[in-house]
């Protein structure tokens, strides 16, 4: 963890200097989180550390983890993606629709499309939704939170009227129509894994490729951290900023059809709130909502805190009530905890580099002297 | 200076992390009277002026009102003591009317609490009177020239029936006729008591209007005396100091062919639609050859040099690099023409804070290292280990943050990160721009060492010393054109401060 939360290149903390135990706790906190919520509620319940429970819980984490590393984009350049949720909703939907077969009344027929190309077109629908998030943000200058809160209404009516307020039940599919596949994602498992949770980890793995390893991922931290230092840099901010909703609204689309394929049905109110659940995790995860700064690896334990903390409260049987009321706490926790680590970061740094600072050559004369 | 000071310095210090902005300053301001600081950019007088008005405290040292001690926590505490300050940049809401910027954090309220707006609206109609300046209470300041603006400003601070007043920098948006009016406001001020200190550029402007004159150089006191004891000779040589010497520019080289040539370049004034911050400039640049832009605040500098790199639009004119026309080109594609800009603010404009000093040096060459498809770390890493080397960035290593450098070790990172784009030509907006003495040689050593090597080279500047010694050139710049060029070799400061205008001003009022 210790590497994961110091500034990008730079050696880890301990060793170069001595062990700083708060220090570690701070910077490792979402980690520590997960082992003392995992530990508490194995105590709790039996059944909690069980092999077959814990995928269970991985399985309902990857939905909201594969969100987060979408929102995780969209806020380390300093944006929010509010319409994550109802792009859930819609995928499922547009998946289920043409699941269900496409009556073309002047032809008589109905088309029953193969599941590939159903996932395809919904994972399309969810670029098409960041596209637009992404050209009213970066071309006409609307506010990230408003833009994308407009397009939260406006996707989850659309899924409303796809279906006319109704949920699209079995989408099995029907082998004389060889479309049958649609439930493989949520059913199967391979090597005992849940296929949601192998999908997770791949989206994961991309993320992070791409944030630490490309140039689109460099530019993505520098437009975040100062968009106009970015922009004289030649960094194409524009473009980052589209490709970033783009990829948030992939990555909807992509937890929609899981969810789709997980129930066998589609739901349009399905990813209701969803978006606040993926805000929190990254904030878990040690992103910072100014810009700039988080991870992927933070993200992840974040969805896993608070997927593995949702979960623990239903299988111990705290009220649903309750339950928000601790997913609450722990995200303001989380938030202030973020801003003492940036904070510390700031002093210690500027104690480390002052000291040693070697002597201005230039500088040994008198300053009024001629330095040439 | 004899009796009747009412505020004073007392050996006052000021570091900003590795910067020592003040060294044990002593200044006096006279009870009655104008006092006039002169200094160039970075000499200390904005820092002297928030340390006078409680806006920062300082590092040692203490300051002391009509002889004793006083320390303001904030400026509130300084303005319930009668110490009001004109800022240098404006800190007016924009959003907000006339009337609401001028009452505003100290409205008055009726008796049931709520704000008495015809009061403040007549007390407002009387000072605009006052200034003879139209402006009705109501009008949006986001809706006013940057003049009036200034005006809004300086009526607040009169608002507050200021014993003290601090104006830095009150006449770089005033016409010449707004100017009189403050200056007659002022005397009608100090009749009744006020004392003033007076900070400009405009150095005839401000003999014209002060009692006193104080200097500030490199952040101590060089120069103190009644204004009619001195002439504009006396000010200029104590500002730059008679032995500052940046260096020799190279001279060795013959220039070869034209890198960078500008040709009759227009840009809109965002700030005043209609106008153009630069208007018909041409100019051109050889391989190897250092040109000095030189110009006041406002003269068009940093938005011609923005819209050479692409960062602004230009509304006529063309901008070639060896030739080729940059027309229509993105700052990237500039940047790999070979045009590259180093910004004014740096804070603002060339640094990713959260990122480290190596990351930032590397971010406009990330293309260099790319093998397939990844960024890869030893390449970046040689590539960053040689800019710090080239440059001679001390730092505690490319992790290092990037806050944790000095002014003039970060200016030499974005130069860095510049260089790594392999340039032709290089553009430097204020490159000196608050770093110290021998940061500032550093820099201007480097540039010397870039002609060599075959750059062309383009920096600007508002203070007259950085303009001879290095440069081969010296371009002056007012009001969006170009007034004057000068062969650096042959020129004096005097003849380079007149064609900028400073004081054009003055000369239009010595009938006073």
């Amino acid at each position: 963890m210790s590497s994961a939360r110091t500034l990008p290149g730079a050696r880890p903390g301990w060793l170069s200097g001595g062990l700083d135990i708060p220090r570690l706790l701070l910077e490792g906190r979402a980690f520590i989180a997960l082992i003392v919520i995992t530990v508490i509620f194995s105590l709790l319940s039996p059944n909690y550390l069980s092999v077959n429970n814990l995928l269970t819980m991985s399985a309902h984490v990857a939905v909201f983890a594969i969100l987060a590393v979408g929102m995780l984009m969209v806020i380390l350049n300093g944006g929010i993606d509010l319409s994550v949720g109802s792009t859930v909703g819609l995928a499922g939907v547009v998946a289920g629709f043409l699941m269900q077969g496409v009556p073309i009344p002047a032809l008589g027929v109905t088309l029953y499309p193969p599941v590939w190309v159903a996932v395809l077109v919904a994972v399309g629908v969810g670029a098409f939704v960041g596209w637009i998030n992404g050209t009213l943000v970066s071309r006409f200058g609307v506010a990230p939170f408003v833009a994308t809160l407009g397009t939260l209404y406006v996707v989850r009516g659309a899924a409303l009227l796809i279906t006319g307020g109704l949920t699209y039940s079995n989408l099995r599919g029907n082998p004389e129509l060889g479309n049958t596949g649609f439930d493989w994602v949520g059913f199967n498992r391979i090597f005992g894994i849940p296929t949601g949770v192998l999908v997770m980890v791949v989206i994961a793995l991309i993320g992070s490729l791409v944030l630490t390893r490309t140039a689109f991922g460099r530019w993505l931290y520098a437009s975040g951290g100062n968009e106009r230092a970015a922009e004289l840099s030649g960094i194409p901010v524009k473009k980052v900023k589209v490709s970033i909703y783009v990829i948030s609204g992939v990555c909807a689309a992509i937890a929609g059809v899981i969810i789709a394929s997980e129930l066998t049905s589609a739901n349009p109110t399905t990813g209701n709130s969803f978006e606040l659940t993926a805000i929190a995790a990254v904030v878990i995860g040690g992103a910072a909502l100014s810009g700039g700064r988080g991870n992927i690896r933070g993200v992840l334990l974040g969805a896993f805190v608070i997927g593995f903390l949702s979960d623990g409260l239903v299988i111990i049987g705290v009220s649903e009530y309750w339950q928000m009321v601790f997913k609450g706490a722990v995200i303001v926790v989380a938030v202030m905890l973020n801003r003492l680590e940036y904070r510390s970061k700031k002093v210690k740094e500027v104690k480390t580099v002052a000291a040693p600072a070697p002597p201005e050559k230039m500088l040994q004369g008198t300053p009024n002297q001629p330095v040439s | 200076m004899n009796a009747g000071v009412i505020l004073r310095a007392v050996n006052v210090e000021k570091r900003y992390g590795g910067t020592h902005a003040l060294k044990g300053v002593d200044f006096e301001v006279a009870e009655g009277k104008v006092t006039a600081l002169f200094g160039e950019n970075g000499a200390g007088k904005s820092t002297l002026m928030k340390i006078l008005s409680g806006i920062e405290a300082p590092t040692s040292g203490h300051l002391e009102l009509r002889g004793k001690p006083v320390r303001f926590a904030n400026t509130v505490e300084a303005r319930d003591q009668g110490i009001s300050i004109i800022h240098q940049e404006l800190s007016l809401c924009p959003n907000l009317s006339v009337r609401d910027n001028i009452y505003m954090g100290r409205e008055i309220t009726g008796p049931a609490g709520g704000v008495d707006y015809a009061a403040e609206r007549k007390n407002v109609q009387e000072l605009m009177a006052r200034l003879e300046e139209p402006i009705d209470p109501d009008t949006l300041v986001a809706d006013l020239r940057l003049g009036q603006q200034q005006i809004v400003e300086i009526a607040r601070a009169l608002s507050v029936n200021a014993r003290i007043l601090i104006m830095d920098e009150p006449t770089s948006a005033l016409s010449a006729s707004e100017v009189e009016v403050l200056f007659k406001v002022m005397r009608d001020l100090t009749a009744t008591g006020v004392s003033i200190v007076y900070i400009s550029h405009h150095l005839e402007e401000a003999i014209e209007i002060s009692d006193f004159a104080t200097v500030l150089r490199d952040g101590t006191i060089v120069a103190h005396e009644e204004t009619h004891n001195v002439d504009l000779d006396w000010i200029v040589g104590n500002m730059v100091g008679r032995n500052f010497d940046l260096g020799q520019p190279p001279a060795s080289i013959a220039f070869s062919d034209v890198a960078l040539e500008i040709n009759e370049i227009q840009v809109a004034d965002p700030s005043n639609p209609g106008r153009l911050s630069v208007d018909g400039v041409s100019l051109t640049v050889h391989s190897g050859e250092i040109v000095c832009i030189y110009g006041l605040m406002g003269a068009g500098r940093t938005e011609m040099l923005e819209a050479a790199a692409g960062r602004v639009p230009l509304l006529r004119g063309q901008v070639k690099v060896q030739g080729k026309d940059l027309n229509g080109l993105s700052i990237a594609e500039r940047i790999q023409q070979g045009l590259s800009l180093v910004p004014e603010d740096r804070q603002r404009d060339g640094l990713v804070q959260t990122m480290s000093v190596g990351r930032n040096l590397s971010l406009a060459s990330l293309g260099s290292f790319i093998k397939r498809g990844l960024l890869s770390g030893t390449a970046e890493d040689t590539l960053v280990s040689q800019g710090i080397r080239d440059v001679r960035v001390k730092t505690a290593g490319p992790g290092a943050a990037i806050g944790s450098l000095s002014g003039g070790n970060q200016q030499k990172v974005v130069i860095a990160k510049m260089l790594a784009t392999n340039p032709k030509v290089i553009l430097l907006d204020e490159p000196s721009r608050g770093i110290d003495v021998g940061a500032k040689a550093e820099v201007f050593g480097l540039l010397s060492e870039l002609a060599e090597k075959g750059l062309a080279v383009l920096y600007s500047t508002s203070e007259v010393g950085e303009c001879l010694s290095i440069a081969h050139r010296v371009i002056v710049m007012s009001k969006g054109r170009i007034s004057a060029e000068f062969d650096a070799a042959t020129t004096t400061k005097e003849q380079i401060m007149a064609a900028s205008g400073e004081s054009a001003t003055a000369s239009n009022m010595n009938g006073h």
